[in-house]
């Protein structure tokens, strides 16, 4: 075996017949459909007005057909046309802009979620990671009725992972996390594709969701290998990179006390201020000078290429165990 | 009706001679400055690349006959969609209506002899060539594979191919662009024949000029754009690449703000054309003229500020992805109110059915369906579901084959006896005009529903499942094949054989037709004087 076949892994299409609408494994999916549906009606009406008009027109005011044609609609009228139908269009317009607007908030705007599931993509493979250190490749495990949010970046160039059945899709791009949250309601195993092009392979960077009833979800969990929990396994890799030697968390370290920073706000020294998450974290891992905190001297070295994507993943959910955000006012000024 | 004033000294009964008698010289092309000419020279090099580009879009069809990928290996599979999407876009496209027909006609349109600047438009298409001579250098040097939007940090740091040779390419063409772009304006504002207002410019015109001021104000942005990514490529400094401290979406962002103008750049002359054709065979004037003149520049200035709508999954804030998604709505209106337009303009009209007006009716369909389905990608949450698959690849060529190409047709058809003097068949015309419209519906309907099934684009290999409407899509192509061989020959061969058509054998009322076909190289006698509206049919 070379290490190239190795690199990229059989395709597991789950197997689903062609549907025009694909399967809706979230409520959310079947809401995106309605507006969906709404959408065909209107362009259905547009389209049968303007077929029907077209070929009356072509067929009553052929030039073969000799005779007089009636008088041509004056300019006053006309206009009052092109703007009763520009307001028409531009007040259901304004409907399917609201609409449409509600449901990517839904969709993207962080919410109460039970589980936060990791997602790194790479040229070209999806690695997964859960809460309790459980890892898979291209193939997502997640329990039925609890609301899983994504956490999504990329370890080399831009990728997408797109989850048609719940109507979901989200670009992993490297240096910054994105996220998108859903809760599956019918278990069953639904497409994982890699939307955004990404090289030679691309078109293999697919695999499967696989929701399963809660128990079973569990039994999966269970089945794995024994792994550490996530933010345990940060808590490992905090320790024999040394962090803990600076970033003490009496406070009395070279480096910031940690404990209850997560989400909260920080002063830096040029004045600014940043909210701690985990855009913040990672860039104070790969490259600490570059937002370096009021009060503090720039003395720790860059752990770029020292840590992988996940690894800075599991850091910071160690970070993020850390407890709860401390008020921020009067901490650091 | 059009009084024609006579200039002191010239003889009003000589038959001056027409631009094509000044022989066949490859001198006499390479070095005309004749606007008439020059049109002559691109519409041979995008003719070209037109047929070189669709060479690509036939293999990747036969390709995706069979879910597997085993015609093409992988690289050559995305070198072609690449090579495809940057040869139609900037080689084909871009310089499609505005350098052909814009070119010829809209000096003659204004009643001009020739563009303000006759020099710069050869220019012009010298820098055109020298860009599709490099990107012909990048196929040879093995092609480039990051699809015609060069997304960093894939673009810069990771794709093995000719990257720099494609993107020197477009770089250069970009040039050519902005040349056309100013000779528009310039032509437009200054060299109108007396009586020739604004308010009297044919709709062709008014679109060439709202398009002529895409080209220059958004095409810069390219051309810093890709001198940003040779920069990253070469010498590694860090614009894009996170891991040298840059920002990838700062390339989108960049990247779009040219790319979706352009966009406008290819559909907005072909309303024009479709303007122009829609009037002539209903013996209608446009319906609305005010309407359509501030839709195209409503078109033209909203353009610009819904970049954003390529960036809904992107990581963009969500706010500005609202803001984008606002915007993408507006921008629809005007186009609906062209739509309304040239419907109503068939009204109590007297309709003949000769090709280019099938040709516009035809697009008069698939602009709409295109229209429509762009209105389904501007709401956020169905954008998100249908980001980057199928459905995307649909909406877009229905805009720019169904819009821009069966414009440029349909445009070619209705000039062709003013660019020749002749006659080509109307049997074959009508069959290659219906082949057209159903070719392009079999061809790229399928892929919306592929789309909503949730089917990616830029797939070498796919799922079962999605083969029976792929093999639907690539049946469509033979039809559409079809469609665009038959003009190429029973055109070359009215050259020759075709009967000679006379000054005005639509019986038109633009400038253009009131002078002999072919036009002599001073485009009229006598400096015409516009004394009514352009489309004053009874």
């Amino acid at each position: 075996m070379n290490a190239k076949a190795q690199e990229t892994p059989a395709i597991e299409d789950p197997p689903i017949g062609l549907k025009l609408i694909p399967e809706q494994a979230s409520d959310y999916a079947q809401q995106v459909d309605f507006l969906y549906y709404a959408l065909l009606g209107i362009s259905a009406v547009l389209m049968g007005v303007l077929a029907a008009l077209v070929v009356l027109f072509a067929v009553r005011y052929r030039r073969s057909l000799k005779g007089e044609r009636g008088e041509r609609i004056s300019e006053r009228s006309g206009r009052r046309l092109e703007i009763g139908f520009a307001l028409l269009l531009c007040v259901s317009f304004m409907g399917l802009f609201y609409w449409g607007s509600r449901l990517y908030l839904d969709l993207y705007s962080a919410v109460d979620t039970d589980i936060t599931v990791d997602v790194v993509g790479k040229q070209w493979m999806w690695k997964f990671q859960h809460p309790n250190g459980s890892r898979e490749i291209n193939t997502l495990h997640l329990p039925v009725g609890e609301t899983v949010e994504l956490r999504i970046t990329s370890q080399d160039v831009i990728h997408s992972l797109s989850l048609p059945a719940f109507r979901l899709k989200r670009d992993a791009v490297p240096g910054m996390y994105t996220r998108a949250q859903f809760t599956p309601t019918r278990p069953g195993s639904y497409r994982l594709f890699c939307a955004e092009y990404c090289g030679t392979d691309h078109a293999r960077m697919r695999g499967k969701v696989v929701v399963l009833e809660r128990s079973d979800y569990q039994r999966w969990l269970a089945g794995g290998v024994d792994t550490p929990d996530r933010a345990e396994a940060g808590a490992q890799l905090f320790q024999s990179l040394g962090c803990g030697a600076c970033h003490k968390a009496d406070g009395s370290g070279l480096g910031p006390n940690l404990h209850g920073i997560f989400g909260s706000r920080v002063r830096l020294a040029d004045g600014s201020e940043v909210v701690v998450d985990e855009t913040y974290i990672r860039d104070s891992i790969v490259d600490p000078q570059a937002q370096l905190v009021a009060g503090y001297q720039p003395v720790m070295p860059s752990f770029s290429g020292q840590v992988s994507e996940e690894e800075i993943l599991q850091l910071i959910s160690y970070i993020q165990s850390l407890g709860q955000p401390l008020e921020a006012d009067g901490e650091h000024d | 009706m059009t009084r024609v004033v006579y200039s002191e000294g010239e003889d009003r009964h000589a038959t001056p001679a027409d631009y094509l008698s000044g022989g066949w010289s490859i001198r006499s092309w390479l070095l005309t400055v004749d606007h008439k000419r020059i049109a002559w020279l691109y519409a041979v090099s995008i003719t070209l690349f037109f047929f070189f580009g669709s060479a690509a879009a036939l293999l990747i069809r036969l390709e995706l006959l069979t879910p597997a990928g085993d015609l093409l290996s992988a690289e050559s599979y995305n070198r072609l969609f690449s090579l495809h999407g940057i040869v139609m876009v900037w080689f084909f496209l871009i310089p499609s209506i505005p350098a052909t027909l814009g070119n010829f006609l809209l000096p003659m349109m204004v009643g001009a002899r020739d563009m303000a600047f006759p020099k710069l438009n050869l220019l012009s298409w010298y820098i055109y060539t020298l860009g599709g001579i490099f990107t012909i250098v990048a196929v040879i040097a093995g092609g480039v594979d990051t699809g015609w939007t060069f997304y960093t940090p894939y673009s810069t740091l990771f794709s093995n191919s000719a990257v720099l040779a494609a993107a020197v390419g477009v770089f250069i063409v970009g040039f050519s662009s902005i040349l056309t772009g100013l000779n528009f304006v310039v032509t437009t504002h200054t060299m109108r024949a007396p009586g020739m207002t604004w308010g009297r410019l044919p709709l062709f015109v008014w679109a060439n000029y709202a398009t002529a001021l895409i080209m220059v104000l958004a095409t810069p942005v390219l051309t810093v754009t890709l001198l940003l990514i040779g920069l990253e490529r070469t010498l590694g400094i860090g614009i894009f690449d996170p891991a040298l401290g840059g920002d990838p979406l700062l390339f989108q962002h960049l990247f779009w703000f040219y790319s979706h103008p352009a966009v406008y750049i290819m559909i907005l002359p072909a309303m024009g054309v479709v303007s122009e054709i829609v009037a002539c065979f209903s013996r209608n004037p446009i319906f609305g003229y005010t309407g359509m003149v501030l839709s195209i520049m409503a078109i033209a200035l909203f353009g610009f500020i819904v970049w954003g709508h390529h960036m809904f999954v992107s990581g963009q804030s969500l706010y500005a992805g609202i803001l984008f998604s606002f915007f993408t709505f507006l921008v629809a209106v005007p186009s609906a109110i062209k739509t309304l337009n040239w419907t109503a303009t068939l009204f109590r009209g007297r309709i003949s059915f000769d090709a280019p007006m099938i040709y516009a009716l035809s697009f008069l369909e698939l602009f709409t369906v295109g229209g429509l389905t762009g209105v389904f990608l501007a709401a956020l949450a169905l954008d998100v579901h249908l980001h980057d698959t199928y459905f995307v690849t649909a909406h877009f060529h229905y805009i720019m084959v169904g819009g821009a190409v069966t414009a440029y047709m349909g445009g070619l058809h209705f000039w062709w006896p003013k660019l020749t003097g002749r006659l080509y068949s109307r049997a074959w015309a009508t069959t290659a005009a219906l082949a057209l419209l159903i070719g392009l519906n079999l061809t790229f309907y399928p892929q919306f529903l592929l789309g909503y099934a949730g089917m990616p684009r830029r797939y070498h290999s796919y799922p079962d499942e999605f083969s029976i409407l792929q093999v639907l899509s690539t049946l469509g192509t033979g039809v559409l094949a079809l469609g665009y061989l038959l003009p190429l020959i029973y055109l070359s061969w009215s050259l020759r054989r075709g009967e000679k058509a006379g000054p005005n054998p639509w019986d038109a009322k633009g400038l253009e037709w009131q002078t002999p076909s072919p036009p002599p190289v001073h485009n009229f006698r006598e400096t015409p004087v516009v004394e009514e509206g352009p489309y004053a049919y009874q």
